[in-house]
């Protein structure tokens, strides 16, 4: 068991919604889009998570894209949810913040696959115990 | 009968043969009228005592572009009046009697296109070395946009850098691996991956380690992958460890570089001491294959520090985003290293910024656009530890790499503890900065009240709460508004 460390406030614990509605706020101020999105396969090199409908743009309340996240978690109350809040600025057209708001209630984690190569090599593979014990959707 | 003495000789006060003076030569024009296209310089020359301070203007404007000591007719062969550089701005220095800023415009095609080399055989050639000036310090380059244009930049920048390993919002944390020598491959690795699981993003070789006969580099490599894959999998993270390829010749350098590609880093790092045509080619590599390109500046110091004489680090800033590094120490201002708090500000600009505005508060001298060049992230490192972490946020914002060497590996509970440690301390300020807090003031409070949850932060503030390092810098602005002092 692990606790995936992705995201800004991993290492904390888990965020209130009071905490979050204020990062949320923080975001809509820097002018930042908030966009919710889910996964049950949290690989670090998963690009690609599950999108909970399209980013907030121009959303000025907090508590509409609360609601959102709370819709989100109901519909998947066991997957990993995070926000991503994007920033249009030229020159940056990235992410501006990104943190988890939801985990599953139990997180199995990863291993190392280690292939022996040439000489000393080894080819390393991370895989993730939920994905491989389970299809999609029922890993959680 | 073929005596040449006897031709008609050239009828010209200007090309009399002999010695006039550099102004007289077109080397100092009052009125000249900058180009867009000009590369302009800044001096700070110091001239030999009686030398008129125009004359020692003009004097480094000609060293640096056509002229030698003495006329010669074969300039008449050329477009002379262009090529000659053309110092037209002289200022004294505040609060200095024998230091003045010159100003110089060269023609963008004194210089071959994409070049660092040839550029700075130009700026910091003989001229560095030329007895009519006592000292001289090249303070800023204002680098015109079709001439930036010519080279690549930063091959990953910040942007891409942070989309490939996943971190948004919050400066990136790394450490350097410490001994910095004698540790053999196995003991490296062990440090590399205690580090990374404790929540570090980086790990780092420091500027020395190459190839020794403690540890040689194939040795390192393998290791240290096997511990950065190892704390991906233990935290569900991209992790990644600068792998230095420093080394003796360009050939063996590549070698190195392909087997970190190899064994699946995603960066690596080079010394500044490798030269600027070796940072060029290695970062061309490094665009070619995808990883990130870390600069360590070792060597800056024996020419940025002192104010009278080299060259300002801003302008080191300014080469290392043209050629293409994505990585730079730019100073802490709070650590060990010298670093006055607005000139490093204004290194971090320089590398971040799209445009740069003239502000003398910051020591930037020019307007310049990067002409869309890649943003290079600012590395802090050099004795800066958990306790800072309100003071680091404030001065040196979001887009930098926070390494902790001492301040992770000599946490008395371990190297995760320290890891813990400072990851903690970064989120929960950047949490308390978001959520609208006078996180500058509250700082020690915040910090306390995370340590609650975390006894390795706990450990570590006690440990390191009284560690300050308040010395005056040597290498300060002349504009400040603030004195000088070190910012803790």
């Amino acid at each position: 068991m692990i606790r995936i460390q992705q995201g800004s406030f991993s290492l904390l614990a888990d965020l209130t919604d009071d905490q979050i509605r204020k990062q949320i706020e923080y975001s809509i101020k820097k002018g930042f889009a908030v966009g919710i999105e889910w996964t049950d396969d949290p690989h670090p090199r998963n690009s690609y998570w599950e999108m909970w409908g399209l980013p907030l743009f121009n959303v000025p309340d907090a508590a509409t894209i609360l609601y959102e996240i709370n819709e989100a978690r109901k519909a998947h109350p066991n997957v990993y949810i995070k926000i991503n809040a994007f920033n249009n600025t030229r020159g940056i057209e990235s992410t501006g913040l990104s943190f988890i708001v939801q985990r599953p209630s139990f997180e199995p984690g990863f291993y190392l696959v280690r292939q022996e190569g040439r000489g000393r090599h080894i080819v390393y593979t991370l895989q993730s115990y939920a994905v491989q014990a389970s299809a999609e959707g029922s890993r959680y | 009968m073929n005596d040449v003495s006897e031709r008609t000789r050239i009828k010209s006060e200007r090309y009399e043969s002999g010695v006039i003076p550099y102004k007289k030569m077109g080397y100092w024009d009052a009125d000249y009228s900058v180009k867009e296209t000009d590369v302009l310089v800044l001096f700070r020359i110091t001239p030999q005592p009686g030398v008129d301070p125009i004359e020692a203007a003009a004097a480094v404007a000609g060293e640096s572009s056509t002229a030698t000591w003495t006329v010669v007719w074969t300039d008449l062969l050329t477009a002379c009046d262009i090529y000659r550089a053309k110092a037209y701005f002289v200022e004294q220095v505040p609060n200095s009697t024998n230091e003045f800023f010159s100003f110089i415009a060269y023609e963008c095609d004194l210089f071959e296109e994409a070049s660092i080399a040839n550029l700075t055989a130009s700026i910091i050639g003989n001229v560095f070395g030329f007895k009519a000036v006592k000292a001289l310090r090249l303070e800023d380059m204002r680098l015109p946009y079709g001439y930036l244009k010519t080279f690549l930049g930063p091959a990953t920048g910040v942007i891409v850098e942070r989309e490939r390993l996943d971190i948004f919002g919050r400066p990136l944390l790394g450490a350097t691996v410490k001994p910095k020598l004698g540790l053999s491959g196995k003991n490296y690795g062990r440090v590399v991956y205690e580090g990374l699981r404790g929540g570090l993003d980086f790990l780092k070789d420091d500027e020395n380690i190459n190839s020794q006969p403690f540890m040689r580099w194939r040795e390192r490599y393998l290791y240290v992958i096997e511990g950065v894959n190892k704390a991906a999998a233990k935290t569900g993270t991209v992790k990644g460890s600068y792998l230095n390829v420093t080394a003796a010749t360009m050939e063996e350098m590549y070698e190195r570089a392909e087997f970190a590609r190899e064994v699946g880093s995603v960066i690596i790092m080079i010394d500044l001491i490798i030269g600027y045509t070796a940072i060029q080619s290695i970062s061309y590599w490094a665009r070619k294959n995808d990883l990130i390109l870390h600069l360590h500046r070792a060597g800056h110091s024996t020419y940025t520090r002192q104010k009278n004489h080299g060259v300002n680090f801003r302008v080191i800033c300014k080469w290392m985003r043209m050629a293409g590094v994505d990585h730079i120490h730019a100073g802490t201002v709070v650590g060990k290293l010298e670093g006055d708090p607005n000139a490093v500000k204004g290194f971090y600009d320089t590398l971040l910024l799209p445009v740069l505005k003239e502000n003398r508060n910051l020591g930037i001298f020019f307007d310049m656009d990067w002409a869309s060049l890649r943003k290079c992230l600012p590395v802090a490192s050099g004795g800066i530890h958990c306790g800072q972490m309100h003071q680091l946020v404030q001065l040196l914002g979001e887009d930098v790499v926070l390494q902790f060497g001492g301040g992770t590996i000599g946490h008395p509970d371990g190297i995760q503890a320290g890891a813990t440690a400072n990851r903690v301390a970064l989120e929960s300020m950047i949490l308390a900065r978001n959520e609208g807090r006078n996180y500058v003031e509250e700082g020690p409070e915040i910090l306390k009240a995370a340590s609650k949850d975390c006894r390795p932060l706990q450990v570590a503030l006690d440990l390191w709460k009284a560690i300050t390092f308040n010395y005056a810098s040597t290498d300060t602005l002349d504009y400040e508004a603030t004195p000088t002092k070190s910012a803790s």
